[in-house]
């Protein structure tokens, strides 16, 4: 059947046809949706795991045991599973092993713009590209082919525009395909000196035999057309290529590495000039260069954000690309009702140090709240208030707290929370607990209780967490009650030695009750303290604050920093 | 053709684009959407990429090339609106949502941005496609009145289009949608 698919639902859709029992992954935009459609799949066990390092060792798990196992995250996801990935590339597998990674080129949902592909080059692992949502359920698909057959981990390689963007697939049935028996191997499995010495021959080994077979792999192929210049892409630039310079010949390249280099120097002796496309670094034209390939790329083709069909023409053809209207930007926003506003509007008014961390609150940053000071990468709150108390003495860290989320808090927070204990630490960590995974769509974690199928399971309990780890000064507070969140506040700040603050309320977009509307009366006397909150259902206006009904959630944080009592519920007005 | 759809996370824009797919299928042509997840969805900016016809590369309209603009809001309609090809179409939702520099009193909404669209080297078409559906019964089908507003305009086939949206909406809701289409077509 033909339909419309984003690419991450074709991933999911692939590794399904190609009968995979094991799905693990940690959410990340934008590669989240791919373990979110895997676990519709009943003959799939699939799990959201606490991190991307966990992820990919449940999958190596899988595959050793016999399984074919997916295991997805997004760009930086795979900076926390490098370590298992630069290992498991000596292992090798026993049922096929497929690691989808999505970059993010153009930074649209993340922390930075991270070229995947280097971590191919330098784990010596294979990576396919594909270049819409087909050829992502093909060539995942294909992936696990070419896991067992070259008895290697492999990537799918996505970008967010190949990811999110909808195109046609044609489904197939699912080829079931039995779990291997699990078989005793050190050799290949215990990977101690000894054993990786030898295991790095089977490595290059390998990698030389994929590479060669990259030349006559139909997933590579060229398209000749006018031959004055041939251009060298992969994965969604290939599609921007097409539609940029319809007349030019093309090689497509789907096996970013190793590449097709006996391929591709076919082609380059077939066109007159050879010029690299590619989004980011100069990932194909430095290996052709080494092979003395004579071509073009990044001194052509911008290295920083996102191509696109306009820019292609622009960097070839010259053209000019049309000047956008400049006006009033619109930043995402914290939701009305969004428990993490209250915390910021209190730190805000403390006048604290905040090193923060990744999630919906670390838009605690902008204005008119700007509370937040650091955003490294997940966990980094707490290992970075380590060190600036470190750096500026113990007196310091009394007025510096650690800001982070739930999900993170367990994807790596507890570590750090571990390090501050056993160094003998002043530091304040307050985990911003909103019972969910926010900013990349609501996915349940270990501190939720909750399960990717939504089975209930052990809810991680902070507190008793802490307090096995030693932290001295552990309590939890109603995230809406300012008074409280102030009070709890300053007494941990004032407090010797490790603080957990754990400030409890639901996401506002998962918490359904609807509370009655505000509006604000007469009373007002116009001193913006409400409006300071950045609250979307809150508008500025000349003669005074107002609040949009529509908007309006009923949170009620905004009744609490106004002093005139002009803040009351709808009806009440 | 190329339909570029702008609006506030959280207005419904995912809906449109896919009713737009769906339309595209029924008609036979290949076609591609491309859809912004994540960080922008949090009352950010959103745009959504439609195109459709013979075959379909970029799934992302080039700079300056698409037929028509479908804005569900008047900021956003500005910001994208060098984005519609000369003599291309702009569909402007005339509703108003205040971006956070604004709430906060750090910039100013920008004034008679009707007028300022109006100058465009396209056909501007206004409505105001919220109170459309809100007289309809729910103010969340305002995307599928300017679905049918864009069948109007365009001149799409209506009964085609509106299959697309009885596939592209859970049954429940079909009824309201429908009567939503309609309003749209007939403003
Ligand atoms: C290593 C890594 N994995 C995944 C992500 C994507 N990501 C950003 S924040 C976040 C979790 C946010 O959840 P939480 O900490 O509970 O905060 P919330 O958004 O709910 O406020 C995720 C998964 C990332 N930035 N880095």
């Amino acid at each position: 059947m033909k339909k419309l698919a984003i690419g991450n639902y074709a991933v999911a859709r692939g590794a399904y046809e190609a009968g995979v029992t094991v799905s693990s992954a940690y959410p990340g935009t934008p590669s989240t949706e791919i373990t979110e459609f895997i676990a519709k799949y009943k003959e799939v066990n699939a799990e959201w795991s606490p991190n991307e390092k966990v992820a990919l060792e449940v999958g190596i798990g899988a595959s050793v045991a016999g399984a074919r196992a997916i295991v997805a995250m997004k760009h930086v996801g795979l900076n926390v599973a490098a370590d298992p990935l630069f290992t498991v590339s000596y292992t090798g597998v026993n049922g096929g092993l497929v690691i989808a990674v999505a970059d993010d080129p153009g930074v649209h949902s993340s922390q930075n713009e991270q070229d995947s592909r280097y971590y191919a080059m330098s784990a010596k692992v294979p990576m396919l590209e594909p270049s819409d949502s087909q050829e992502a359920k093909d060539f995942t698909a294909l992936a696990f082919e070419l896991s067992e057959k070259y008895d290697t981990p492999i990537f799918i390689r996505m970008t967010t525009r190949v990811a999110h963007s909808q195109s046609y697939i044609t489904e197939c049935e699912r080829k079931e395909v039995p779990v291997k028996p699990y078989v005793k191997d050190a050799g290949k499995y215990v990977m101690m000196p000894g054993n990786a010495k030898k295991r790095r021959f089977n490595v290059e080994d390998r990698m030389n035999a994929f590479g060669r077979a990259a030349n006559t792999m139909a997933i590579n192929f060229a398209e000749y057309n006018d031959r004055e210049v041939g251009v060298v892409c992969s994965g969604g630039v290939y599609q921007y290529v097409k539609e940029a310079l319809p007349d030019y010949s093309v090689y497509k390249v789907g096996t970013v590495f190793p590449l097709p280099i006996d391929a591709i120097k076919e082609f380059a002796k077939n066109v007159k000039r050879l010029l690299v496309i590619e989004e980011l670094d100069g990932f194909i034209e430095k290996q052709l260069k080494v092979e003395g390939i004579k071509v073009d790329g990044k001194n052509v083709i911008p290295n920083i954000d996102e191509l696109s069909v306009s820019k292609i023409r622009k960097a070839v053809l010259g053209e000019d690309i049309p000047v956008p209207v400049q006006t009033v930007v619109r930043p995402p926003v914290l939701c009305p009702g969004c428990p993490h506003r209250s915390v910021f509007s209190v730190i805000s008014k403390l006048k604290l140090n905040v090193m923060g961390d990744i999630g919906c609150y670390t838009l605690g940053a902008l204005a008119p709240l700007n509370a937040v000071d650091t955003v490294v990468c997940m966990g980094a709150s707490i290992g970075m208030a380590i060190g600036a108390e470190k750096a500026q003495g113990r007196e310091f860290a009394k007025k510096t707290l650690a800001v982070i989320g739930d999900s993170t808090f367990v994807h790596s927070g507890i570590t750090g929370m571990i390090d501050a204990v056993y160094n003998n630490l002043n530091t304040k960590i307050l985990i911003v607990d909103n019972s969910t995974t926010g900013m990349t769509g609501h996915q349940p974690h270990p501190g939720t209780g909750r399960t990717i199928y939504d089975e209930p399971t052990y809810k991680l309990d902070y507190e008793v967490l802490a307090k096995a780890c030693g932290v001295k000064n552990v309590v939890t507070v109603g995230t809406m009650d300012l008074n409280a969140v102030e009070r709890v506040i300053k007494e941990q700040m004032a407090k010797d030695g490790v603080s957990l603050i754990i400030a409890k309320e639901p996401c506002a977009l998962i918490n359904k009750t609807k509370k009655p509307n505000y509006s604000i009366n007469e009373k007002c006397k116009n001193c913006k303290a409400c409006v300071k909150l950045g609250c979307p259902a809150i508008v500025n206006k000349k003669d005074g604050p107002f609040i949009d009904s529509a908007l309006c959630v009923g949170c009620g944080v905004c009744v609490q920093v106004c002093k005139f009592g002009a803040i009351c519920p709808e009806k009440e007005n | 053709m190329n339909i570029l759809i702008a609006g506030v996370g959280g207005q419904g824009t995912l809906l449109a684009s896919r009713v737009l797919g769906n339309y595209a299928g029924l008609m036979g042509y290949d076609c591609k959407l491309s859809e912004v997840h994540g960080m922008a969805q949090r009352g950010g900016s959103v745009i959504t990429y439609v195109k459709f016809g013979e075959k379909i590369h970029s799934p992302v309209i080039a700079d300056g090339d698409s037929d028509v603009l479908l804005a569900f809001e008047e900021l956003e309609a500005l910001r994208w609106s060098h984005n519609v090809k000369k003599g291309g179409k702009l569909l402007m939702n005339t509703q108003k949502i205040m971006p956070l520099p604004v709430i906060i009193g750090a910039s100013e909404y920008p004034e008679n941005i009707i007028d300022t669209l109006k100058k465009g080297q396209f056909d501007f078409y206004g409505i105001d496609a919220l109170g459309i559906a809100k007289a309809c019964g729910n103010e969340k089908a305002l995307n599928t009145v300017m679905i049918g507003y864009f069948a109007k305009v365009v001149g799409i086939d209506r009964d085609i289009l509106k299959k697309a949206l009885e596939m592209s909406v859970p049954a429940k809701f079909a009824e309201v949608n429908i009567k939503a289409f309609e309003a749209g077509y007939n403003a």
